[in-house]
């Protein structure tokens, strides 16, 4: 078997993570914390950039899949974590398969959602999609043995460095080598002109619902990761604002320039933290310090200015500036 | 009358105010997709600007529109605020949908979400997040028709509830009246029907999206303050849910169709204060996703709507 340059970087990638993972121990837990939710975002931005970037489909609801992950991953170990014993690796196993059913859990809602999305576009399936965020967490929400709204709580902490980043380097790996590919290709072409790409011969529901599957296959994992590290999750975590953040990371990063995706994943993870410092700044006006408390504003504000001044976003290289 | 049978009228009257509400907001929907074919997802948060625009003039001007409420105040503050969302409507066109109107309609979707989160968190800031209470513009009263004699369940009509009946009717029959019998609203109309041979026949389009964006936001402004009226706890983030009820209730009319969103409308209200009333109140919105998925699946061009064919 012929091992390519992809191959060998995601190999290094995961020893290092390996490593890595050891010295978390001893971090600071504040840092620990941004951390894993760097990981975990860079899956969400990335899985998200296929749907929203590669092939062109405006998904609004990908904390809805991250929720289905979550919470079926979470039920799995709470319910059957027993059965393989309590030893590491045991246990360990049983996070593994937790994660990959709750991935699975989540492909199959991103099937759900793909179906109707061959027959909308642009605005519609925004809306489709946002819609079925709000139905899964009203789901979840009257769902007795997921907590309801109480939310669910009691889950075993096994996520660390070592598992976050690895799934994140995976997440990359297969997007890129996917979208690379000539079978890829697809996703592009369905992207920049769908009548053309069927004229040519594409299959383009197939690339879509592929599109929304895998997407959602990466967003549940990710959900996965955040049960196990937070051992408590709520519906309310998974709403529309959980998915804009997410949306915001893809468009600033750029719509389809997995590079960008990471650096803004990355960016806006940290950009939260730095502004809780800002607004501690002595003698800075009190004004300007309630605005660094509330990031949806500056999020918002970014995304007007953006689509009006750079709408390929920081690294894109998606044709949405072009003139029609 | 049987209790059930008062408890149901009872139900369908809640429904139905708070159809008319969902119309409002659903014809502004409507009318800028008809011209624009976009959607734009800061319409409900214009209703909650609609809704704080009424507070704030009772507030700071106590001497005017304060005291004891009279008709007269409550018709002062209903226009005022109107006239507020109208002009917020325009601004918001102008500066932020207008230098993308050639773009692609992405682009102008991105921009709507970062309106709509902006005005959303902004007025946070501005107004602070917790709710406010709407000041008293008009009496409300109860009037109650009794299941049986001596019964102890009512069907209870509130004169906010009468209010709203009445003030929809008549701001529908303005709407009506301004899209078919006024030269602005031919303009509308042709432009809605072909924007290239609109433009050839000398409409300026920028003056006409600006006075659709005025009408929309106008009668979403309205439906903020006949909310107030009834539930006068108001917050930021009021328009969001509001926004996406009207949004379903546009396209189960038909998007592009004013008597569709009318219906549209009302249905939703209806449909809202059934499931509430008989199945259970925490699926009041997912079940109104539910309808919207199973419209587009259906009937994409919704209940009034027609069909088009997309040309290649």
């Amino acid at each position: 078997m012929r091992i390519d340059r992809g191959q060998i970087i995601l190999l290094a990638a995961l020893v290092v993570f390996g490593i890595a993972s050891t010295f978390g121990g001893s971090m600071n837990p504040y840092y620990y914390d941004i951390l894993i939710g760097i990981g975990i975002n860079v899956i969400l931005a990335v899985s998200l950039n296929l749907v929203n970037g590669y092939t062109g489909q405006f998904s609004l609801g990908h904390a809805g899949f991250m929720a289905v992950g979550a919470y079926s991953s979470a039920w799995i170990t709470i319910a059957f974590g027993y059965v393989l014993g309590t030893s590491f690796f045991a246990t360990r196993t049983s996070f593994v398969l937790s994660l990959v059913l709750g991935g699975l859990a989540a492909a199959l809602a991103g099937l759900a959602v793909g179906i109707p999305s061959l027959r909308l576009r642009g605005d519609y399936l925004a809306i489709v999609t946002l819609g079925f965020n709000e139905i899964i967490k009203g789901v979840i929400q009257n769902a007795e043995p997921l907590g309801a709204q109480r939310g669910l709580g009691g889950i075993p902490l096994y996520s660390n460095i070592f598992w976050t980043f690895a799934v994140a380097a995976i997440t990359i790996y297969v997007i890129v080598s996917l979208v690379n590919s000539t079978y890829g290709r697809g996703f592009l072409a369905v992207r920049d002109d769908e009548i053309a790409a069927e004229a040519m011969g594409i299959n383009t529901t197939k690339y879509k619902v592929l599109a929304f599957t895998l997407g959602a296959f990466f967003a549940g994992i990710a959900g996965g990761l955040y049960a196990h590290f937070k051992q408590f999750i709520h519906p309310e975590g998974f709403g529309f604002l959980r998915s804009v953040d997410i949306v915001v990371m893809v468009i600033l990063g750029g719509m389809g320039s997995t590079v960008g995706v990471c650096v803004a994943a990355v960016l806006l993870t940290i950009l939260p933290e730095l502004l809780r410092y800002v607004s501690d700044i002595p003698g800075l006006p009190a004004w300007m310090g309630q605005i660094a408390d509330n990031r949806m504003i500056l999020y918002s504000l970014l995304l007007i200015i953006l689509m009006i001044t750079r709408p390929q976003g920081l690294f894109g290289t998606a044709r949405l500036g072009r003139k029609k | 009358m049987s209790e059930q049978l008062v408890e149901f009228l009872q139900q369908i009257l809640n429904g139905l105010s708070q159809g008319a509400i969902y119309a409002l907001i659903a014809l502004g929907y409507t009318m800028v997709f008809g011209i624009l074919r976009f959607i734009n997802f800061a319409h409900g948060d214009i209703y909650m600007l609609g809704a704080f625009a009424g507070y704030y003039l009772v507030e700071k001007m106590p001497r005017l529109l304060g005291g004891d409420p009279t008709l007269a105040k409550a018709a002062a503050v209903l226009f005022l605020a109107m006239g507020i969302c109208a002009g917020l409507g325009i601004l918001i066109e102008r500066l932020c949908y207008r230098p993308l109107r050639s773009r692609p309609k992405l682009t102008i979707l991105i921009t709507a979400i970062g309106v709509s989160l902006f005005l959303e968190n902004g007025g946070q800031y501005l107004f602070g997040a917790d709710p406010k209470s709407f000041p008293e513009i008009i009496v409300d009263q109860a009037f109650e028709i009794p299941a049986s004699w001596g019964a102890l369940s009512s069907l209870t009509i509130l004169h906010s509830q009468v209010l709203v009946f009445g003030v929809t009717a008549v701001l529908l029959f303005v709407l009506r009246f301004i899209v078919l019998h006024t030269r602005m609203g031919m303009a509308m109309r042709a432009l809605s029907f072909n924007p290239t041979a609109a433009t050839l026949m000398g409409i300026n389009t920028d003056v006409v999206i600006a006075f659709t964006f005025g009408l929309g936001s106008a009668l979403a402004g309205a439906a903020g303050i006949l909310t107030s009226i009834q539930q006068p706890s108001i917050d930021p983030l009021m328009g969001i849910n509001a926004g996406l009820k009207a949004f379903v209730a546009a396209v189960l009319g038909g998007i592009g169709n004013l008597p569709g969103a009318a219906l549209g409308g009302i249905l939703i209200g209806l449909l809202e204060a059934l499931t509430v009333g008989y199945i259970n109140p925490t699926y009041r919105d997912p079940i109104v996703f539910a309808v919207l998925i199973l419209i587009l699946l259906v009937k994409p061009s919704g209940l009034l709507g027609k069909s088009t064919a997309e040309k290649v």
